[in-house]
């Protein structure tokens, strides 16, 4: 059996800013569409003395496994710990493949020993087990932790259940951005604000979020340190400041101005320093996005007459266009593996999610809602996390890049918009 | 040539505003207009201190002309004069300034080159129908169009900044066709 220790500072930069407000229950409903057939059957047990936790760690482990739409939960009431022996036939009566139990022990110096075991019911096996000690504050953490290794150890594919979103509410007549769990829970405020806050996005380790925020009348762009909510600004030239993009290293963003009187796109150290100006055109371009590689930037541009969608080298040079369908295609965003490009597309004057696949070129429709925004990747390039709605209607919504899953985040009341998804939590 | 016909403008506007009895600002006779209030003005009297700040009896007799005939001796705080209209509005995905609001940004740009103390933030906006970086980008296209119409009437560019509020600040918050027509617009806020 492993023992795995999480490091504290690690945990305490996943959010030590700030009021941590508890706030409605997530009610979860997640919509499976066709590839239901193909879920793996998995249940999760009661985990001994999970009271303990304050949380109910099988819960949140039950939730983030639905979520993912890899799966169909089977109920379970039982509590079993790693060390019960377990009816394994009972189980695959019950038509279960794996099953997962664990136990939790209170420690005395407020924090958890949590102990967890993946089993095959089929072949007997183990598929999996290791102990973690958190904060007792952390407990929903411990959890996520344990669901991203039973995705793993199931699929192959990297687990975004212990990562973090951010994204900006408003509500009672302020702008809040805010940094929670991917499942909505443990939101942490970042910054509020009486005028407006768009475009957060992620540096590349986790640490920072550049965004553009309306205090000074105009839009302008800001670094803020997450951990220490010490801020800088990146651009506030004459005219407009937004759009801020990381480059995949860190050290640059891709930055909307109009100070030379249209909308175009610059580069500029992110600490500010040294601007230099990328393209260089009669209209507007906006919405910079680097490629996983760094070597170029795809960007939306009305330069052909409405906004499509290009990309350009970081050198100069010509533009490519890349999306051709519709007369209306903004928002581009590169999957962290590279492949898929997401975007909206207007199409008979409904916004809805779109993806490219850029190997192919294929283009697949994501969404049949109307009125889709900012779509961002999970850093597993498997899920998009959009704004869906109108008004003070909207929320926050995850769809699969196979299109066979589309769950809303509830957890949050207000009108929730600008999600941007964090990446791998080291 | 455009001097010309800036001059040509600036002296129609003159007809126009003097039916307000105030050409240009006359330091000798100017009042105090900061806080915004209409203010009569005397002739022969030097009225260099701000509204209330006098003895009783003079701020009476101020009243009493304030309720006689209202003069206002900056033209920008008249609400019936056409600098009033400080919004222009846009058809859905355009930033082209139609005819009907020429005249009222020739309005603006007469009073900004006439007073070079003043400046204008020219806010752009949009319906809220779209991503907000590209309503941006469309925001600061619609500010900027009207920047471009007050450069070509004579305003020189120190006195104008043109910026963008997308679609994150709108005047009308239902989602219908009138609210939508209400937030295409450039304001000009001074």
């Amino acid at each position: 059996m492993k023992k795995t220790l999480l490091r504290i500072r690690t945990l305490l930069c996943a959010g030590v800013f700030m009021l941590t407000t508890a706030v409605a229950q997530a009610q979860l409903r997640v919509e499976i569409s066709g590839v239901g057939t193909n879920q793996i059957p998995i249940s999760v047990a009661i985990f001994a003395n999970e009271d303990t936790a304050g949380q109910s760690i099988s819960t949140i482990i039950r939730a983030d496994l639905m979520r993912s739409g890899v799966f169909r939960v089977v109920n379970n009431g039982d509590v079993i710990s790693e060390t019960t022996p377990v009816n394994l036939a009972r189980w695959r009566d019950k038509g279960v493949d794996a099953l997962v139990v664990g136990s939790v022990v209170k420690l005395a110096d407020e924090r958890l020993d949590i102990g967890y075991k993946l089993i095959d019911t089929i072949k007997g096996s183990e598929l999996s087990s290791f102990r973690l000690t958190v904060p007792t504050s952390f407990a929903r953490l411990g959890a996520h932790r344990i669901a991203d290794d039973i995705f793993e150890k199931l699929t192959g594919i990297k687990s975004v259940f212990a990562t973090r979103i951010a994204y900006v509410i408003k509500t009672a007549g302020e702008y809040r951005l805010e940094v929670a769990d991917s499942d909505g829970e443990n939101p942490m405020l970042a910054i509020r604000s009486p005028e407006p806050l768009i475009s957060p996005v992620w540096s590349p380790d986790g640490s920072k979020l550049a965004y553009v925020s309306f205090e000074d009348k105009k839009p302008i762009v800001y670094i803020q340190d997450l951990a220490t909510r010490q801020r800088i600004v990146a651009a506030n030239f004459k005219g407009s400041n937004s759009a801020p993009a990381w480059s995949p290293d860190g050290s640059k963003l891709a930055i909307a101005l109009s100070r030379d009187g249209l909308t175009q796109i610059y580069i500029v150290n992110s600490d500010g320093s040294n601007l230099r100006r990328l393209t260089n055109t009669a209209g507007i371009d906006t919405e910079p996005r680097f490629a996983p590689d760094g070597e170029s930037v795809y960007f939306t541009s009305d330069r052909s007459g409405g906004p499509q969608i290009y990309r350009m080298n970081m050198k100069g040079g010509e533009a490519r266009r890349v999306t051709f369908s519709g007369a209306y295609n903004i928002s581009p965003r590169i999957s962290p593996d590279g492949n898929l490009l997401a975007y909206i597309s207007r199409r008979e004057g409904r916004f809805q999610l779109f993806i490219l696949d850029l190997n192919s070129m294929k283009e697949t429709k994501l969404s049949d809602a109307a009125r889709d925004e900012s779509p961002s990747f999970a850093p597993n390039s498997r899920y998009l996390m959009i704004a869906t709605g109108s008004g003070s209607n909207s929320t926050l919504a995850v769809v699969s890049t196979d299109g066979s899953t589309r769950y809303n985040l509830t957890t949050r009341t207000g009108d929730i918009r600008e999600p941007a998804w964090g990446p791998f939590m080291k | 040539m455009y001097l010309t016909k800036a001059i040509s403008v600036m002296l129609a506007a003159a007809l126009l505003f003097s039916a307000c009895s105030t050409t240009k600002p006359d330091s000798s006779a100017t009042v105090e207009e900061r806080t915004g209030k209409p203010v009569s003005r005397d002739s022969g009297s030097a009225q260099t201190e701000p509204v209330g700040s006098g003895d009783i009896s003079k701020s009476g007799s101020r009243a009493e002309n304030r309720a006689e005939s209202v003069k206002y001796a900056d033209p920008f705080n008249d609400p019936t004069s056409v600098l009033a209209k400080r919004s222009i509005y846009f058809d859905v995905d355009s930033f082209n300034i139609k005819e009907e609001f020429k005249s009222v940004l020739e309005a603006h740009a007469q009073y900004l080159i006439a007073r070079s103390d003043r400046k204008v933030l020219l806010q752009g906006h949009t319906d809220e129908r779209g991503g907000s970086e590209y309503n941006l980008a469309l925001g600061q296209k619609r500010a900027e169009a009207v920047r471009r119409t007050l450069a070509i009437f004579g305003v020189p560019e120190a006195q104008m900044e043109a910026v963008s509020f997308g679609k994150e600040k709108p005047r009308a918050t239902s989602s219908d066709e009138a609210a939508w027509a209400e937030n295409r617009r450039c304001d000009l806020a001074y």
